[in-house]
């Protein structure tokens, strides 16, 4: 504060920043896209891919966006033919051994390598001549919650920065060198006895198909799903998480990168302790008690009934009771994980209608 | 919380005490830890060696039920050595001298033998609090759920009034509340003393606004039921009819005997549910209710923001809006309720009604995502920092003079164990969602007692080793996982799984719950380990 903005131009439009932004992060201020890969605006930048570089007037070299500061006076072009050609040539490394299975990729649609070469006009690497150098690495598939293909890695960085800084672990990083790097947990160690937490913040900040939620696989295509915002259905920190719905369907969960307070980030539960409401043993119907009976003698003691017959029901007993014993003869608890209007229309009920007090929820466990 | 979690982050010091906060609330840790990376110092307060102990400046690993004792010691260092904040003690706070002859009986050499955590460590506490300011104070249930649990909390405050640390940012009472929405619960009068934000029943004025906006004659003015004396009644059979709306009491309910046989006293049982569960089985009607994601309406976090919750789907079968059922049992008592939706309930009477919430609005949240209340007007952008300038809302803040007592159950010969109950990280209570999603019952299938290295050698139980664990209400059999983090003495466990649920160990004597709130002692309940023949 105080001191400041600093005036660049970025491809003939003049704009005005604050100090010590990047280029990338003024011109995304701006709405100006800058092509990247291991860039997340969430993240320390780690300049690891080069695909940002941009031509600088007065600077022989192409210049990182996502690590250069923004100076007074630049004037910066960020698809010069220069520019243009240094990342054509950064795409066509990676895809020396990047598979091109799009067709079956879980990321195909929301990739951002694909948007990269489709943007660029690559459709294979002209480097892949001399025989397949694709790894060969084994798919990690044996925790429950997400799928590694290491082959589809493009050494971003971002599932390492996202695990040290959004969840605070550390429990992958980078193993190996030169073409064969790829990001594991330590070596010899399974990702189920790592430090790992299963938070899948990793998942959700991977460019690539890399890092896939195991529930989504086949599930639907980027495409065909629909992005609503909610709020987490377990504890009180209230996680915005974006639901990628198709149909009734959730296909995969996100947070929200911009929801207060999480910015993006989400737990284990919030992330994949979705599928409950799907369960085939949800109560479907009213249920109205047959008879008295051991409840541990397996029988069922309830029989189906019509919304009507029940509420009839409810609400000529509580009648009953009131009338015998008086409104403070009921009472009731309400629900700490349901909605708000939820609850305001059960206190309602109980005061208004019953006129008792005696209302409550477990504000205690 | 009176402040935000965002402000972990960014905080000079944070004073966490009986909160498990990487477990039971995850993404706030995760800004806990952004900020000892980037120079905010943590003290963390709690009897077992948890994970928040791993990025502490300062652990105290302190006895079970010992916090007032703790905090006495703490408020006698910075007292005597003149480490508070003369000023904001003067201008904004009252009765001071009743803590000041109170805090001088807890010396630190008595405050560490009561708690356990030495003398030394009390004076390193206090003078970091005293020296680094403002602070974040932070609890969770390892403070409430205490037959001190009430004292303990007026202790926490009084600490933060003495050190001046109300009103500001990074500074404030923080207590994490544990469901997604039981801070909404509260915010909605599902209380038995406030209607919905925080209008007492007992103020005549109040009862009669509510009674105008509803249309109805008179409305009780009369302080209802808490939970434990609602179901303590249905035995004593001065409550008839009772209506569960989406709590597996049988499963969370301290003392799962006695429980049963509350809830099988009743005359007439309602159970309002997702899923048939514990609980179902005593019910007379079972209603089934449309769950998350499925009705539109609203959550408030615990830092008090008030955000939107979007269907994207029917619910199954018959299963029907909450609201809706309720609106229907009023409408056979002869009320016709307005309101048809979650919009139209929060924006046509929640809002109007409450002013704290009165420029909180659909569309707005819709707009601009969460709102913090107090937000009385549509032009007010919420309030993330609660009592700025040491303006608390009922004038000047009160000092209270708190003694500490022990434990309801105090370990004796017999039961030399105190166990504490709580949430792991993969689970939600008794399991009715997580156990239903693919992967976290499969990454967690059972629960274990946590039980200490030396209790484990001296009793010669391995490693994952079946045990009995025997309280004065009940004996659970489980596997025992033997942690380097539980201090010598305790045991600790989850009431996730039915079989080897700790709620049947625990009191559900109202005589062990707080006197105040009627909080059962969750925290501390004395046990014996047996190992298996
Ligand atoms: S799931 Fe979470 S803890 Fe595990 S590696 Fe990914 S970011 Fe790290
Ligand atoms: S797994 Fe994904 S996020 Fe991680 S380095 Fe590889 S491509 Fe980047
Ligand atoms: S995602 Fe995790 S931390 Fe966030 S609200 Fe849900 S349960 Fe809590
Ligand atoms: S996005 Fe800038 S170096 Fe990768």
């Amino acid at each position: 504060m105080g001191t400041s903005l600093v005036t660049a131009v970025i491809n003939g439009k003049t704009l005005t920043a604050q100090p010590g932004m990047t280029i990338m992060q003024a011109a995304r201020a701006k709405g100006i896209k800058i092509p990247s890969l291991c860039y997340h605006p969430a993240l320390e930048s780690s300049g690891a891919c080069r695909i940002c570089l941009v031509e600088v007037e007065k600077h022989p070299k192409l210049l990182p966006a996502c690590t250069t500061p923004l100076s007074e006076g630049m004037v910066i072009f960020t698809h010069s033919p220069k520019a243009v050609a240094a990342r054509r040539f950064v795409v066509e490394m990676i895809l020396i051994r990047h598979p091109l299975d799009c067709f079956s990729c879980e990321s195909n649609g929301r990739c951002d390598l694909q948007d990269l070469a489709y943007e660029l006009g690559i459709e294979k690497s002209p480097f892949q001549e001399e025989g397949n150098v694709c790894t060969d690495y084994a798919l990690d598939d044996t925790n429950p919650f997400y799928i590694r293909d290491m082959n589809k890695c493009v050494v971003c960085g971002r599932c390492v920065r996202a695990c040290d800084w959004q969840s605070g672990y550390h429990a992958v990083d980078f193993q190996f060198r030169g073409i064969k790097t790829t990001v594991n947990p330590p070596v010899g160690m399974k990702l189920e006895d790592s430090d790992c937490v299963f938070c899948g913040q990793c998942v959700q900040a991977c460019p690539v198909g890399a890092l896939i939620e195991r529930k989504s696989i086949g599930q639907g295509r980027s495409w065909e799903t629909e992005k609503v915002r909610t709020t987490c259905a377990y504890c009180g920190v209230g996680c915005q998480l974006d639901l990628h719905v198709k149909g009734e369907k959730i296909v995969r969960v996100t947070g929200t990168e911009e929801g207060m307070p999480n910015r993006g980030r989400l737990c284990v539960k919030g992330r994949f302790g979705y599928d409950f409401i799907y369960s085939e043993e949800r109560l479907t119907k009213p249920l109205i008690r047959v008879r008295k009976g051991d409840m541990k003698s397996g029988d069922d003691l309830f029989r189906e009934a019509s919304w009507d017959e029940a509420l009839d029901l409810v609400a000529s007993r509580f009648k009953e009771v009131i009338e015998r014993h008086g409104s403070d003869a009921v009472g009731g608890v309400s629900c700490a994980r349901s909605l708000n209007e939820d609850s305001y229309s059960m206190q309602k009920l109980f005061r208004m209608v019953f006129k008792t007090n005696n209302i409550d929820h477990c504000a205690r466990v | 919380m009176t402040n935000t979690i965002g402000e972990f982050a960014t905080a000079k010091l944070l004073f966490c005490i009986g909160t498990n906060m990487t477990e039971a609330h995850p993404v706030a840790a995760t800004y806990l830890k952004n900020g000892v990376r980037s120079g905010t110092k943590l003290i963390v307060v709690d009897p077992r060696r948890q994970e928040l102990a791993d990025y502490a400046h300062i652990f105290a690993q302190l006895r079970v039920g010992s916090d007032i004792a703790f905090l006495n010691g703490v408020m006698n260092v910075l007292i005597a050595e003149n480490l508070y904040d003369n000023r904001f003690v003067e201008d904004n706070c009252e009765n001071f001298d009743d803590l000041v002859a109170k805090v001088a009986e807890y010396p630190p050499s008595r405050a560490a033998r009561i708690s356990g955590v030495p003398e030394k460590t009390i004076i390193e506490i206090a003078r970091m609090l005293g020296t680094i300011k403002p602070a974040m104070v932070i609890y969770t249930l390892g403070i409430t759920e205490h037959n001190t649990g009430k004292r303990n909390v007026m202790s926490l405050a009084n600490l933060q009034m003495l050190l001046g640390n109300m009103g500001v940012e990074g500074g404030g009472v923080n207590p994490m509340r544990g469901q997604n929405n039981v801070q909404g619960a509260c915010d909605m009068g599902a209380l038995p003393n406030m209607y919905c934000g925080y209008q007492r029943v007992a103020v005549p004025e109040i009862s009669e606004k509510f009674a105008r906006f509803w249309g109805v004659d008179g409305l009780s003015t009369r302080e209802g039921l808490k939970i434990a004396e609602m179901t303590n009644g249905l035995p004593a059979g001065k409550v008839k009819a009772f209506w569960i709306f989406g709590e597996n009491l049988v499963a969370t309910e301290p003392d799962i005997g006695h429980i049963s046989h509350c809830l099988n006293s009743a005359e007439f049982l309602v159970v309002q549910d997702i899923f048939r569960n514990e609980t179902t089985p005593y019910a007379d009607v079972i209603l089934p209710s449309a769950a998350w994601c499925e009705d539109d309406g609203t959550f408030t976090n615990t830092e008090r923001r008030v955000s939107r919750v979007r269907k994207i789907k029917e619910a199954p079968g018959e299963a029907r809006p909450n609201w809706w059922i309720f609106k229907e049992v009023a409408r056979r008592w002869g009320y016709d309720w307005p309101s048809n939706s979650g919009r139209d309930l929060w924006d046509r009477e929640i809002a109007p009604l409450c002013p704290a919430f009165a420029g909180i609005t659909f569309d707005r949240m819709d707009a601009i995502g969460g709102i913090q209340w107090p937000c009385p007007s549509e032009d007010h952008p919420g309030t993330a920092v609660l009592h700025r300038d040491g303006r608390f809302s009922r004038g000047k803040g009160n000092f209270q003079a708190i003694d500490w007592v022990p434990s309801a159950e105090e370990p004796d010969e017999t039961y030399p164990f105190v166990l504490s109950t709580g949430r792991r990280l993969v689970h939600y209570h008794s399991r009715t969602q997580t156990g239903r999603a693919k992967g976290l019952n499969e990454r967690m299938p059972e629960e274990r007692a946590d039980i200490s290295i030396p209790d484990a050698e001296r009793l010669g139980i391995a490693n994952g080793e079946t045990i009995r664990v025997v309280s004065r209400r009940g004996s659970v059999k489980i596997k025992a996982n033997v942690s380097k983090r539980m201090p010598q003495g305790m045991v600790w466990m989850s009431f996730h799984f039915w079989e080897t649920n700790a709620n049947r160990l625990l009191s559900g004597d109202t005589a062990s719950f707080d006197p105040d709130t009627l909080t059962p002692s969750y925290k501390a309940c004395a046990v014996k380990i047996e190992k298996m023949a």
